[in-house]
């Protein structure tokens, strides 16, 4: 198994897959002869061609529209969209064309698209560059959203989302590109659905997702180390739909849980698994599920002010101290 | 076009109206609901487009206004006014409604109800076609209010740059619900806007459908041949309100009169007379018989399909039994 970057891995998985049908197809704004803002595209132009590499003009509702449109007559496309900040001018066409049309039809028409897009908070890139929409999009039925939180999930997860026949809008993060990890050799399809324990333990969930699984595994080890806390960290890389059972069966163990989270609370992730736990597993529990989230503002400019915004690992392992009663 | 092409398509014209007016009785009964946006006075349109073109087989997208266009690309009446009534046996199995009719067999992708989505579905249909080499042509078909959204100009643009095998129909009825053309748009002829994108375009009286078939051949033939998109502009009139919902109250008279003395189905119709083709008691026959089928076969129907089960409330949500769902594992 080689490891690489998680740039690396998307741009296998968008080779991989376009050597092997002529009809995925990728497109955004300088994915093509630049390859790519993260390098996701890059040198797929020159092996595949303007037809099927295509650099579209700064038209995000148009071009998401025409990669839906295009994927309702058999092509399979995997759009781009730069930051996800440019994703709320797509929303009408991810929501109401793509998430709907095969409910709207009677089932008659589907739209197979890969919508990826790099979220949340980089360094410093202010308000309008710092969105993070996952909350957004997992609470829209019949898009699937998932959110690779290392190299092979996003491998894995491009590779199973351009051939699955819903739209699926994948979360990556501006900060994750050059993170390494293990990919496996050979062709690896991760599942759509469902979630990954990342560390076993016994005494609390941490549940994460992309960028705050890394905060709940650093929090553990330091909880394991100074405290004696042995945190289990459930990562859940698909957001719609939410797995249930893995929720509830990580809980059902530990009795306690956290969600850490990157984005406002209000609306979010972490409210939506807060009342998963509430439905499928209230009496498990030793203690009030907690929130571990962002401010509540848009996010400054400013370097202390944007840390102060952003959860990280010691927010999380102050939550967990609490949650015990050893603070 | 010949004699008998004008003959069988002053059926479909006249079916049309008479289907949509019927769709209003059964609003007015209850029996349909939501938004019901109908199209008398403007069949021409649709009908001179798509004869010109190949229905069932180029792929078609339109706006909320869309039973009419479902018809002339083949679907099943029946199953279009199923649809209206919310049934299981709907053509969109009663989860769409009269905005959202689908008869993806047919080609018919849809109808689509906020304005301008389709415009970029319209043009990556057409980028599809042409990556598969096929020689079917995109059509899409869009109200002039439309054409004031931010979608027009990127998907014009991006049809352009690719020269995509799009063609664009405005139907112009000169009103986007009750605001007339001359308050919301800068540029009434509609067919001059697109000369920001080198897009060729035509304007054409909507209301006779010799000239919408003329004009629309010469549309047609320039988007197979390849040479990009083109731009049709029809210049029409609606007969009823925007919607159900609306007292069209803001028209005079005299500008319905006018309107109504141009109705292309009575043109059509004086032209077939006038050429010894028909005589009116023919026509009365037609009429007469189209009437009676619609409530002995179409109505019937829907009167008697089925509700849809609501244990099935979140089926087509998503694929079903999709394998990849799972990392590949069926
Ligand atoms: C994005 C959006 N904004 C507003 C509306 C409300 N609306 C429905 S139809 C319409 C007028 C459209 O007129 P036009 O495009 O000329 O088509 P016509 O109804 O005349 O056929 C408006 C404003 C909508 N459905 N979608």
């Amino acid at each position: 198994m080689a490891e690489i970057m998680y740039w690396e891995a998307i741009r296998r998985a968008h080779d991989e897959e376009m050597a092997r049908d002529p009809l995925v197809i990728c497109m955004g704004e300088d994915i093509g002869i630049a390859g790519g803002t993260y390098k996701a595209t890059q040198g797929l132009y020159d092996k595949y061609g303007p037809e099927r590499v295509i650099d579209t003009p700064i038209s995000e509702n148009s071009y998401t529209g025409l990669g839906i449109g295009a994927s309702f007559v058999g092509v399979r496309p995997i759009i781009e969209i730069m930051s996800v900040n440019f994703a709320w001018l797509a929303t009408d066409q991810i929501v109401n064309s793509a998430a709907k049309v095969r409910y709207m039809s009677g089932g008659q028409l589907e739209a197979p698209v890969v919508i990826r897009s790099p979220g949340g908070t980089a360094h410093q890139l202010g308000a309008q560059h710092s969105a993070r929409m996952e909350k957004v999009f997992m609470g829209i039925a019949g898009l699937r959203v998932v959110t690779p939180s290392n190299p092979r999930q996003a491998y894995g997860l491009i590779k199973s989302a351009v051939r699955c026949n819903d739209p699926v809008f994948i979360n990556e993060h501006e900060l994750m590109y050059n993170m390494k990890g293990e990919v496996p050799d050979e062709e690896y399809f991760h599942p759509l659905e469902g979630s990954e324990v990342a560390r076993k333990g016994r005494d609390i969930t941490l549940f994460g997702y992309n960028v705050s699984v890394h905060w709940c595994l650093q929090a553990a080890e330091t909880l394991a180390k100074k405290h004696g806390i042995d945190c289990e960290v459930v990562d859940l890389y698909a957001l719609n739909p939410l797995d249930r059972v893995g929720i509830r069966e990580s809980v059902s163990k530990t009795h306690r849980a956290l969600i850490a989270e990157e984005a406002e609370p209000a609306v979010g992730v972490g409210a939506e698994v807060m009342a998963l736990i509430n439905e499928e597993c209230f009496f498990e529990l030793d203690a009030p599920p907690v929130r571990v989230s962002a401010a509540n503002v848009p996010i400054p400019y400013n370097h202390g002010l944007e840390k102060a915004a952003i959860p990280n690992a010691g927010a999380v392992v102050q939550a967990v101290l609490k949650i015990v009663g050893k603070v | 076009m010949n004699a008998a092409d004008k003959k069988r398509l002053l059926r479909e014209m006249l079916f049309a109206r008479r289907f949509e007016e019927r769709c209003y009785e059964a609003y007015v009964e209850r029996k349909i609901g939501g938004f019901l946006h109908l199209y008398p006075g403007e069949e021409a349109c649709v009908h001179g487009v798509m004869e010109a073109a190949r229905p069932g087989v180029d792929y078609v997208i339109t706006g909320y206004r869309d039973h009419v266009h479902a018809l002339k690309c083949g679907a099943d009446p029946k199953a279009v006014m199923a649809e209206l009534y919310g049934k299981e046996s709907g053509s969109s199995k009663g989860r769409g409604g009269s905005m959202h009719i689908f008869d993806v067999k047919h080609r018919f992708m849809g109808g689509y109800a906020l304005v301008g989505g389709p415009f970029p579905l319209a043009v990556g249909m057409a980028k599809g076609i042409k990556l598969k080499g096929g020689d079917e042509i995109s059509i899409c078909f869009l109200g002039d209010a439309a054409n004031n959204q931010g979608t027009f100009h990127e998907s014009m643009n991006m049809a352009a740059i690719w020269e995509l095998p799009v063609l664009f129909v405005t139907e112009n009825n000169l009103y986007g619900i009750g605001t007339r053309i001359d308050r919301s748009t800068a540029v009434q002829d509609q067919y001059k806007r697109t000369c920001g994108y080198n897009i060729p375009s035509a304007q054409a009286d909507g209301q006779d459908i010799d000239q919408v078939y003329e004009a629309a051949k010469i549309a047609v033939d320039h988007v197979r041949s390849g040479q990009g998109p083109y731009m049709l502009e029809l210049m029409t009139y609606r007969y009823r309100g925007h919607s159900m919902s609306d007292s069209n109250a803001y028209r005079s008279k005299d500008e319905e009169q006018m309107w109504g003395k141009r109705d292309p189905i009575t043109i059509l119709r004086n032209r077939l007379i006038e050429a010894g083709e028909m005589t009116d008691i023919d026509y009365q026959q037609l009429d007469k018989e189209i009437i009676e089928s619609i409530e002995r076969d179409i109505i019937a129907f829907c009167e008697a399909s089925a509700e849809p089960d609501v244990a099935e409330l979140e089926r087509y949500v998503l694929a079903e039994n999709d394998p990849w769902v799972k990392g590949g594992v069926a």
